[in-house]
């Protein structure tokens, strides 16, 4: 995940409250203290709620459980959402679209060949909604998780991390005019408790306020270090941080968080609120698989959990299964970690690189790699030790999941039965913004 | 074979292994808690395996964890909140002083006797809803119910360590009572007697958990701010539970209106006759539901001036709902509140000292939050094109207790003659006819998917699982 403030289109949380019955439970477990009420209705804040999920279980109806895409700037807020009395439909995808074309890294869905069968999904509606199947169980066989020790309502409501490294971690920003770049920045904890688990993210607070006097509010970036540090042994962790240099109109602005971070140097001091996340976690029983499908910066979750098999293989003590990536980018010079990616054993991880945008090459998306990768992909999802990790921008999830789609159909299976199979079982997980 | 942790026996986050005195007397209980629920628990249940949401810790990872287990395996413990060692008193004379970890000696029968009475009220509920299973219907609703059965069981389990732990021999003894009372029970009622009446059906037990339940979670928020902090943080906890309850009633009701308005547009008909003879529940008789239940809960809050509920409340023991978000000078004294009297026949308000009519006080907050919700009903009928609404009767209609007791009164706020009441009582309160007639709806339909004809399908199911999901298993 990366800094939900900057990115063009969020999934933006939200309660139905037709279902609600106002009992205060998401309120009080609310770890950022993301929702509030009137007379009439339960609300989420847009600008404070980092998707932890921590109020989705207890809620006793299910309300809870609503989201809409949404461009950034366009989030319903607080006051538009106390005077509902229904939930909105999602916004039609033609008025969404055109809002992720400034980024470079948006995958725009190809049009599927079909178009897609009518799905029931959770919230009733009759499309296909893909985040319906995403997972809000961890595998059964992950770690446990800690979660918000530090936050607005943690005794500590923040803690201090120093900078140990930023390195330009693309080919994209070597030459001056051109820093359009990723970085990756290491960030240790000395002293404080900060223990954290491949697949979770943290919060960064920006120094100094915003246009309206107000402290700026955290934002969020997925950890890219195993949880036994960047360098094993040491209370330390990476974060992979692109720059945000335009908006999705293309005008020029500079995202006030990712700037911050890139620029940072060795020996700074950040603010840190988490760790968040308890279900978009890596499965830890021998020979289990783990495919991974991923865009630019979605890519720093993918790196924690091989970072993390790689060393237990190392080991020699563990017994693990396959690994499988698709990593889409606009081009090979522009994809985070490509070096270090080409220098991974084969029969330790299986490889499908999608760039969209290579001169003089068709544009290829994670989803077309996917396909053409169908009869294993299918093998795989028809194991019950395989889980499904997929990061990066919301534009792909849909056609990531409607090529899974088709992959299980295509094995003559039926996708709501696998579908509803990798939902239940905690093995698919979906995290874009 | 491996060693039994004891520690496990009774699953728990107050460190019970390291009171091995606490322990002990807990486990002695356990086992005569365990004959209480198989002799008055849920009837017929013993076999089934029931998807039940289960507390394993109290942080939002740990409470609900949901999976198949047979009742009788369901981990009844003893889950607090956290504690904050810096906690302060916020109301009443010891404002800004220490929270309590024990309890302070002039107050001991004042809590003992709080504590006693919200315990009791936890096995009733059981006691009175334990027909139920066998005329479910549905499948969904059957494992609604069993879920509320297990949670009452954990609340009498978090008032039981409290009673165990800070009250001694009387504490011990006062548990052991507390399985000894039975609901409805000649010569050894329940101490309340909203809890004493029977739920002889399924839409008695919606309006029981919309109303009586939602009593509960006033009364819990109330002691959720209580000086003892033991009560205040296991009380906190207690409520995210009963969240649930509310919700099986809100809905439940909710979704047999939203049958009711249907049979009403598909025969295009207003009368309850036909609405009747269609097997749907007409909406008078829904109405004459909700103005009992709600009337006998409302008595739940105790007398309009009440110098206990002062007591109470200056002495730290119990709050205001939401006492923490109220901006005045959370003391109270000099401070007045408007209950009603009956004088001249005619209903009058008069200002009273705010600290006796504390108990008015929460009795306007629930009454506040219950018709917020019979507004979400009446929204159900709206949107079908129905033009009649439910309404929540004046709160003087039906009393039993305190200065309103024994007034003839009308729901909509008139006091009336015996007459009026002799001659109107069958429309404002159920009649044996209403009961007999709900109670022939009453089959068990509990095939997965399927549901009895007086109910709509609930919108979602639990846990994010399909509405046609195996909610039990039938052993």
């Amino acid at each position: 995940m990366n800094a939900i403030a900057e990115t063009a289109v969020i999934k933006q949380h939200l309660i139905d409250p037709e279902i609600c019955i106002r009992c205060n439970t998401c309120e009080a477990i609310c770890p950022v203290q993301a929702i509030t009420h009137d007379n009439l209705n339960y609300v989420v804040d847009a600008s404070k709620c980092n998707l932890c999920m921590d109020c989705i279980s207890p809620c006793p109806t299910g309300s809870i459980d609503n989201w809409r895409s949404m461009p950034r700037i366009r989030a319903y807020s607080i006051e538009e959402q106390l005077k509902w009395e229904e939930l909105p439909a999602e916004l039609p995808p033609e008025e969404l679209e055109g809002l992720v074309d400034a980024d470079p890294e948006a995958a725009v869905a190809p049009t599927p060949a079909a178009p897609p069968a009518v799905v029931k999904d959770p919230s009733g509606q009759e499309t296909f909604n893909s985040s319906a199947f995403g997972a809000t169980l961890p595998p059964w066989s992950a770690a446990h998780a800690y979660s918000n020790i530090y936050g607005p309502k943690a005794t500590q409501k923040t803690v201090t991390a120093t900078v140990v490294g930023n390195v330009r971690v693309t080919e994209v920003g070597k030459t001056a005019g051109s820093d359009y770049d990723t970085h990756h920045i290491v960030l240790d904890f000395g002293a404080m408790p900060f223990p954290v688990l491949e697949g979770q993210s943290i919060g960064v607070v920006p120094p100094g306020v915003d246009d309206i006097g107000r402290k700026h509010h955290p934002r969020q970036y997925s950890i890219a270090s195993p949880r036994n540090g960047e360098r094993p042994g040491y209370n330390n962790l990476s974060l992979t941080i692109k720059r945000v240099l335009q908006d999705h109109d293309g005008d020029p602005v500079r995202g006030v968080a990712s700037n911050y971070m890139c620029d940072l140097q060795v020996g700074d001091k950040v603010e840190v609120i988490g760790p968040f996340g308890t279900s978009f976690l890596m499965p830890n029983h021998p020979r289990s698989n783990i495919v991974m499908i991923c865009t630019g910066t979605g890519s720093a979750p993918m790196r924690a959990m091989t970072e993390w098999r790689r060393r237990l293989r190392a080991s020699g003590k563990f017994e693990g299964g396959k690994l499988m990536l698709f990593f889409g980018a606009r081009t090979q010079e522009e994809l985070p970690y490509f070096g270090p990616l080409q220098s991974l054993p084969k029969d330790f991880i299986d490889i499908n690189f999608a760039f969209s945008r290579t001169p003089g090459q068709p544009k290829r998306y994670v989803q077309d790699a996917m396909r053409e990768r169908a009869a294993d992909l299918a093998q795989l999802v028809q194991d019950p030790n395989t889980f499904f990790y997929v990061c990066g921008l919301k534009s792909m999830e849909e056609g990531v999941v409607l090529a899974l789609r088709d992959v299980v159909q295509g094995a003559g299976l039926n996708w709501d039965t696998v579908g509803g199979a990798l939902k239940r079982e905690g093995r698919l997980h979906l995290e874009t913004y | 074979m491996s060693t039994i942790n004891y520690s496990e026996k009774i699953p728990n986050n107050v460190n019970l292994s390291e009171d091995r005195t606490l322990q002990r007397a807990l486990e002695g209980w356990q086992p005569n808690f365990i004959n209480w629920w198989d002799d008055v628990g849920p009837e017929g249940s013993t076999n089934h395996e029931v998807y039940l949401r289960t507390a394993v810790s109290v942080d939002p990872q740990g409470w609900a964890q949901f999976g198949h287990v047979k009742m009788r395996d369901y981990r009844w413990g003893i889950f607090l909140n956290p504690g904050d060692a810096e906690r302060k008193i916020h109301f009443g004379d010891n404002l800004g002083e220490k929270a309590w970890q024990d309890v302070p000696g002039e107050h001991r029968a004042n809590l003992r006797r709080i504590i006693v009475t919200q315990g009791d009220t936890e096995p009733a509920s059981v006691e009175q809803q334990r027909h139920l299973g066998l005329t479910a219907p549905s499948m969904y609703d059957l494992r609604n119910l069993f879920q509320i059965n297990v949670e009452e069981g954990r609340h009498l389990w978090a008032m039981v360590y409290l009673l165990h732990k800070h009250f001694g021999r009387d504490g011990r003894e006062e548990a052991e009572a507390l399985l000894q009372r039975t609901s409805g029970d000649q010569d050894n009622p329940r101490i309340l007697g909203a809890f004493n009446e029977k739920t002889p059906d399924w839409l008695a037990f919606f309006m029981f958990t919309y109303f009586t339940d939602r009593d509960g979670k006033f009364q819990l928020s109330a002691l959720a701010e209580s000086a003892f902090d033991p009560l205040a943080r296991t009380t906190k906890f207690m409520l995210t539970e009963e969240a649930h309850h509310m919700f099986v009633g809100e809905s439940g009701v909710s979704r047999v209106l939203t049958r009711t308005a249907q049979v009403m547009n598909e025969l295009k008909t207003d009368d309850p006759a036909k609405v009747r003879a269609a097997g749907a529940i007409d909406l008078g008789t829904i109405q004459r539901y909700l103005n009992f239940h709600y009337s006998v809960t409302i008595d739940l809050f105790g007398a309009d001036q009440s110098s206990n509920a002062a007591i109470f409340y200056s002495s730290g023991l119990k709050g205001r709902y939401e006492e923490g978000k109220r901006s005045d000078d959370h003391v109270l004294k000099g401070q007045t509140y408007k209950v009603l009297e009956v004088k001249d026949g005619k209903l009058v308000e008069k200002d009273v000292p705010m600290l006796n009519a504390l108990n008015e006080v929460l009795r306007d907050d629930f009454i506040a939050d219950s018709v917020a919700g019979v507004n979400r009903w009446n929204k159900v009928l709206e949107k079908a094109g129905i033009p009649t609404r439910l309404t929540v009767p004046h709160k003087a209609f039906n009393r039993q207790i305190g200065a309103l007791a024994g007034i003839k009164m009308s729901p909509d706020g008139r006091v009336v003659s015996e007459a009026e009441w002799e001659a109107k009582k069958s429309e404002w309160l159920p009649t044996p006819e209403d009961f007999a007639f709900v109670a022939s709806l009453m089959g068990r339909v509990v095939d997965p998917g399927k549901f009895a004809g007086w109910i709509a399908p609930p919108v979602m199911g639990i846990n994010r699982q399909p509405v046609d999901f195996e909610y039990v298993r039938f052993g």
